[in-house]
């Protein structure tokens, strides 16, 4: 990995970033929050490791991502966006009638949507058919899936890890958006799910935690699950909600609400 | 006495059928697949039957997530887990999404018996009837189960195709009766009444119009296999030629088939009705025909019904 390539993420992350905030103040509702601690795990996905074709939304060979956490749909959008799924003057629809760009993700309407998610814990079980099709199939594609740290509070989450492991699907990688923050408080008041990694390990996955907004630690487990076979692995990467916009950061009142332009506007100051 | 068989008997023999021909099914069950008739399927294709133990949530979603990748999965379990349980997954996992998932549930209704109210569905015609795009199957016999499960095949969607525990009189035959998804099929014809029955109720509502003839009332019975999409024209049909239905189902009166063939109807043509089905209760434990009798699901039932809503039929007529 060279310094340029690790730049090139870096302006792409930023990017994605003034692009959710601008999104969502245009739209003057959704999660911010939740959107921002991710740039980084999402970006490096879609920019370094995925197999995909932006072409060929279609391909069979393509591996998948599967965001669990529908309520990040800004960050997928501004994602596959900037990938080149469709165009970027369409970010500004998003939660507008009529619009392609749903409040959470919808795959019958936007190309390189994976799956409709939105009600929480439901991703990881639909990775895991996903992958069992792909092994059926005797296709080597893999199955990225984004956990936030408050959905596997869900049961279904826990039943697809243990699910998981038995099938051995090794084509599954999963992140958890580690920040912390729920929408009633700090997770671990609200309902703490710690030790995480060790639950995760005690499921039968391999289990690796790395700093997610840190682009060498990231293509690092990455490289390492790749690598790996036999289980099914999760990243638990520790992140900052609302990251890289001073005022949203670590601030729980910002899960769910839309910025004003002035906020925007300083928003898009500070991430330059 | 027609021969009996139940209809999850028939669904895993077709399964078995249908998954040797078409490789691209794939069967889950959760934990039940002795009582679902699974159990057959996964005896001959064991790498495409997938056991998810009891996690019924995890199961929809993992079908789902077959389907997005070509597979047509078939998910077992019993009624009551299958859509109480795990219905938000099929809300947003399978019906929102309109993934090509075939929920076949078995132990439908209070015929399941002994195990009493908790595996008793007794309101999942009513759970599926409201998803949006969501076909829900009801076969009455053993002959409609196995075209069923092949029309669902054929048919790209969601579909939920619920099927009983005991054995069940076998009306059709394979050789002239061809089963269609939104179509309902005139079994009797009559004048004075139409009894719109599914499910196990279907060779009931047959019984009952045989005594209704003794009575001197010649009884229309339609089996309405398919709740939704509902086959409005035979429903506003018998109406039109009859005058009085009277609908018939295992399962609570609130919702299911009697709901909607009322819509319909209320809307375009309203008769008198008499819906027969358990009366807005949980069932309890004891044999399937005590149950059916104490619920009030049997011919003599349906025939009270009948009596009753042609009478009032007359009495509408004279005023």
């Amino acid at each position: 990995m060279s310094d340029n390539n690790y730049k090139f993420l870096e302006e792409k992350a930023k990017t994605i970033r003034k692009d959710i905030v601008t999104m969502i103040t245009e739209a003057g509702s959704g999660h911010p929050g939740g959107s921002l601690s991710a740039v980084e795990i999402v970006t490096a996905l879609y920019f370094q490791e995925m197999r995909i074709d932006p072409q060929r939304p279609d391909w069979p060979e393509r591996d998948r991502f599967v965001l669990s956490k529908g309520h990040a749909a800004p960050l997928l959008y501004a994602v596959l966006a900037e990938r080149g799924y469709f165009p970027k003057e369409e970010l500004y629809t998003l939660r507008k009638i009529g619009s392609r760009l749903q409040g959470h993700p919808d795959m019958n309407k936007l190309p390189g949507v994976e799956m409709s998610t939105g009600s929480l814990g439901q991703g990881l079980a639909v990775a895991n058919g996903i992958a069992l099709a792909g092994k059926l199939d005797g296709r080597d594609y893999r199955v990225f899936v984004l956990l936030g740290d408050g959905e596997i509070q869900e049961g279904e989450v826990w039943e697809a890890a243990m699910a998981a492991a038995h099938y051995r699907l090794d084509n599954v990688v999963a992140f958890l958006d580690y920040n912390g923050l729920q929408i009633d408080g700090p997770i671990r008041e609200v309902m703490s799910p710690d030790p995480v990694a060790d639950k995760w390990r005690a499921f039968g996955w391999r289990v690796m935690e790395i700093n997610g907004h840190d682009f060498a630690q990231i293509l690092g487990a990455l490289k390492q699950a790749r690598e790996f076979k036999g289980s099914p692995v999760m990243i638990v990467a520790h992140t900052v909600k609302g990251k890289g916009v001073s005022f949203m950061e670590n601030q729980v009142d910002w899960h769910g609400v839309a910025p004003t332009r002035e906020q925007m506007e300083q928003a898009l100051r500070e991430l330059g | 006495m027609a021969e009996k068989i139940a209809t999850r008997e028939a669904y895993g023999k077709t399964l078995v059928k249908l998954g040797a021909e078409n490789k691209d099914i794939v069967v889950l069950d959760a934990d039940l697949a002795k009582s679902t008739k699974t159990a057959l399927f996964a005896r001959e294709f064991p790498e495409r039957f997938f056991d998810m133990g009891i996690a019924e949530q995890n199961m929809m979603g993992t079908a789902a997530g077959l389907a997005t990748a070509g597979k047509i999965p078939f998910v077992s379990t019993f009624a009551v887990f299958a859509t109480g349980r795990a219905f938000d997954q099929i809300r947003n996992s399978i019906a929102y999404p309109r993934l090509n998932v075939k929920i076949a549930a078995s132990h439908a209704g209070i015929t399941v018996g002994e195990d009493g109210a908790s595996h008793q569905s007794v309101e999942d015609i009513a759970l599926m009837r409201s998803l949006p795009g969501m076909t829900v199957i009801v076969p009455a016999d053993a002959v409609e189960t196995e075209q069923a499960v092949k029309a669902a095949v054929e048919y790209s969607g969601p579909v939920y195709i619920r099927l009983g525990r005991s054995a069940v009189p076998v009306i059709y035959d394979n050789r002239d009766y061809t089963f269609r998804i939104g179509k309902a099929h005139r079994l009797r014809e009559g004048t004075d009444a139409a009894i719109m029955a599914t499910g196990i109720m279907v060779s009931i509502a047959l019984e009952a119009a045989e005594k209704l003839e003794k009575m001197g009332l010649q009884v229309q019975v339609v089996n309405i296999s398919t709740i939704k999409p509902l086959d409005k024209e035979a429903v506003l049909e018998a109406a039109r030629t009859t005058g009085a239905i009277v609908t018939a189902e295992e399962h609570n009166i609130i919702g299911g088939l009697g709901s909607a063939v009322a819509e319909v109807l209320v809307e375009a043509y309203p008769v008198p009705m008499e819906r027969v089905g358990i009366k807005d209760s949980f069932g309890e434990s004891g044999k399937p025909g005590e149950l059916l009798e104490k619920y009030g699901l049997t011919a003599e039932h349906l025939v009270e019904a009948v009596v009753r809503v042609e009478k009032r039929k007359r009495q509408f007529a004279k005023r």
